[in-house]
């Protein structure tokens, strides 16, 4: 697992550039990290990065789109306006959890 | 004697109480609820829209698939009340149980995307992953003229995911014997990036979709189905893009049962979360959950179900003599995927290893070939009905290690493939926004010390 610096804090990544450990992260890291991928956080992203790291941390993985929007109230169609194209990968990127279960 | 109740009278819940009767038959009575009497060999659905099975071919009696000495029950269930140890049917019968086995499987929620339909529509949406579905699309190819034939996923996971693959090779062949191969128009979209979910399956499977000229739409997430109208339907999703078709094959979200969520055991699919190494329901020390209905993150297969109950079976014979559970699951599955003109190819995996190309069971002889096609894995699906019916479901052993094997498959590191690392083909390049595919590219070749995910 390599080790990066961001946001001056020193923190464990996998091969793909996802956080591996919870908490090791904090805001000004999801900050950095959504510049990473071209990203400006609004309140709007805040409160779903704020949904999925209380849900990781009760639930012990990374909510899915259909969680997001059932049990966190945020609709579907203003996830991909906030995360356009990938929003699953890219909010999971920025809270620094692991992305969801690539399903089989 | 001790009550075993089994929910569910399908492919994991069959095999499970048959194996445990065998053994257990002297100090446990085992039940098994269901709400209907057809056992559906469900791998044979796929081929009845093109004819070459129908109803008599997938269809026997559910509960003459069990061994004497186990009790059936014919209802729907109501409720699962854990802290009394019951379950409740709809007619009011009360089920009490020592230990629980939730095998109710995956189904179908068409009800859950939006459809928008008119009274004069020309556009048609089937389905076949129920028994109706698959016969209602029988008919409809039967004498359908051409056009675009879209096969969809709604979203993952679904059972047997690579079923809607295969759908689509078989239409490809399908319209090549009839000789209308050229007026129809192939697509296949899927939530996926690609046409399967890692990387080394995905660049063979999607190498066939091209030979094919079957057109691919990742990473499409379905609003809506828009039917109205004399002219194409419409698949909407939400980032706005518009997939017209004449016909749409589509796999619906995939659900467990609804008492799962009435009785709060499941998640937003009503899947039921379990340890995904010994199958025990996350909240309760007496429920454990067999097949599809679990959330373990692998396919929900019936190669699967037969792994894991080989080994839940080992695991629930200590867990009732009070010892600690020693085997453990490895998410193993072992896929068919029928890929037309009497070939087909194989897929072996498990938690933790993608499908690899190689030879299986055996090094070298095989004698079946992985991800690669071939007459052999063919005969080896058509073979796997008997094998369904008279040795899996009785419980018998059917002579595969239930653990994955690495015996015959060349490690991911040592192929030499240009694996997909980016989306390609975006669909529409002019929405895209600043932060996307292109500045992830970038900033991968400016800063390799610092992975980012390509999105």
């Amino acid at each position: 697992m390599p080790t990066i610096t961001i946001a001056s804090s020193s923190v464990e990544v996998n091969d793909e550039g996802f956080m591996t450990v919870y908490d090791e992260w904090n805001e000004e890291i999801g900050t950095a990290l959504a510049a990473n991928i071209g990203l400006e956080l609004t309140d709007g992203h805040w409160e779903v990065i704020r949904f999925l790291r209380d849900d990781f941390a009760s639930q012990g993985e990374t909510a899915t789109l259909r969680r997001v929007s059932n049990t966190g109230g945020m609709p579907t169609k203003s996830l991909f306006k906030l995360f356009p194209k990938k929003p699953a990968k890219k909010m999971a990127y920025i809270a620094g959890l692991p992305k969801p279960h690539g399903c089989v | 004697m001790k009550r075993l109740l089994v929910l569910g009278a399908g492919t994991a819940g069959t095999m499970a109480a048959n194996r445990l009767h065998k053994v257990l038959k002297n100090e446990w009575q085992i039940t098994v609820v269901d709400l209907d009497t057809e056992h559906i060999y469900q791998p044979g659905l796929l081929f009845i829209p093109f004819g070459t099975l129908d109803r008599k071919g997938v269809i026997k009696p559910r509960f003459k698939q069990f061994v004497k000495g186990i009790n059936t029950v014919l209802g729907k269930i109501d409720l699962v009340k854990p802290e009394l140890k019951q379950v409740l049917l709809m007619d009011g019968t009360v089920l009490p149980y020592d230990q629980l086995i939730i095998a109710t499987g995956t189904t179908v929620a068409p009800e859950e995307t939006t459809r928008i339909s008119g009274d004069s529509d020309a556009s048609e949406v089937h389905e076949f992953y129920t028994l109706k579905g698959a016969e209602a699309l029988a008919e409809t190819m039967k004498s359908w003229r051409g056009g675009k034939l879209v096969v969809h996923v709604t979203e993952m996971p679904i059972k047997c995911p690579i079923a809607p693959l295969e759908f689509v090779f078989l239409a490809d062949a399908f319209f090549k014997d009839h000789g209308v191969r050229d007026q129809v128009e192939l697509t296949y979209v899927t939530p996926l990036p690609g046409a399967f979910t890692k990387p080394v399956a995905a660049k063979y499977l999607g190498d066939m979709l091209d030979d094919r000229s079957i057109a691919v739409e990742t990473d499409f997430y379905t609003e809506h189905i828009d039917t109205t109208g004399s002219g194409s339907g419409k698949l909407v999703s939400f980032d706005e893009r518009v997939i017209d078709f004449d016909l749409l094959v589509t796999v619906p979200i995939n659900m467990g049962s609804k008492y799962i969520e009435r009785s709060g055991l499941g998640d937003e699919l009503r899947h039921v979360p379990v340890d995904k190494h010994t199958l025990l329901a996350n909240d309760y020390d007496n429920i454990f959950v067999l097949g599809d209905a679990s959330n373990i993150p692998t396919s929900k297969a019936g190669s699967v179900a037969h792994f894991a109950v080989e080994i839940f079976v080992e695991n629930f014979l200590q867990h009732i003599a009070g010892k600690p559970m020693t085997h453990s699951f490895d998410g193993h599955a072992n896929c068919f995927i029928e890929t037309g003109n009497q070939k087909a190819t194989l897929l072996d995996f498990n938690y933790t290893t993608e499908p690899l190309p190689g030879t299986f069971p055996a090094s070298k002889v095989g004698p079946l070939s992985l991800l690669t096609e071939s007459r052999m894995n063919h005969l080896g699906k058509l073979a796997f009905r008997w094998a369904y019916w008279y040795l899996l479901l009785p419980g018998r052993n059917i002579f595969l290690p239930s653990a994955m094997s690495m015996t015959g498959k060349t490690p991911a590191d040592q192929l030499d493939l240009r694996l997909p690392t980016t989306d390609s083909g975006d669909p529409d390049p002019g929405d895209s926004d600043p932060g996307d595919s292109g500045d992830s590219d970038s900033s991968k070749s400016d800063t390799p010390d610092i992975p980012i995910p390509s999105f």
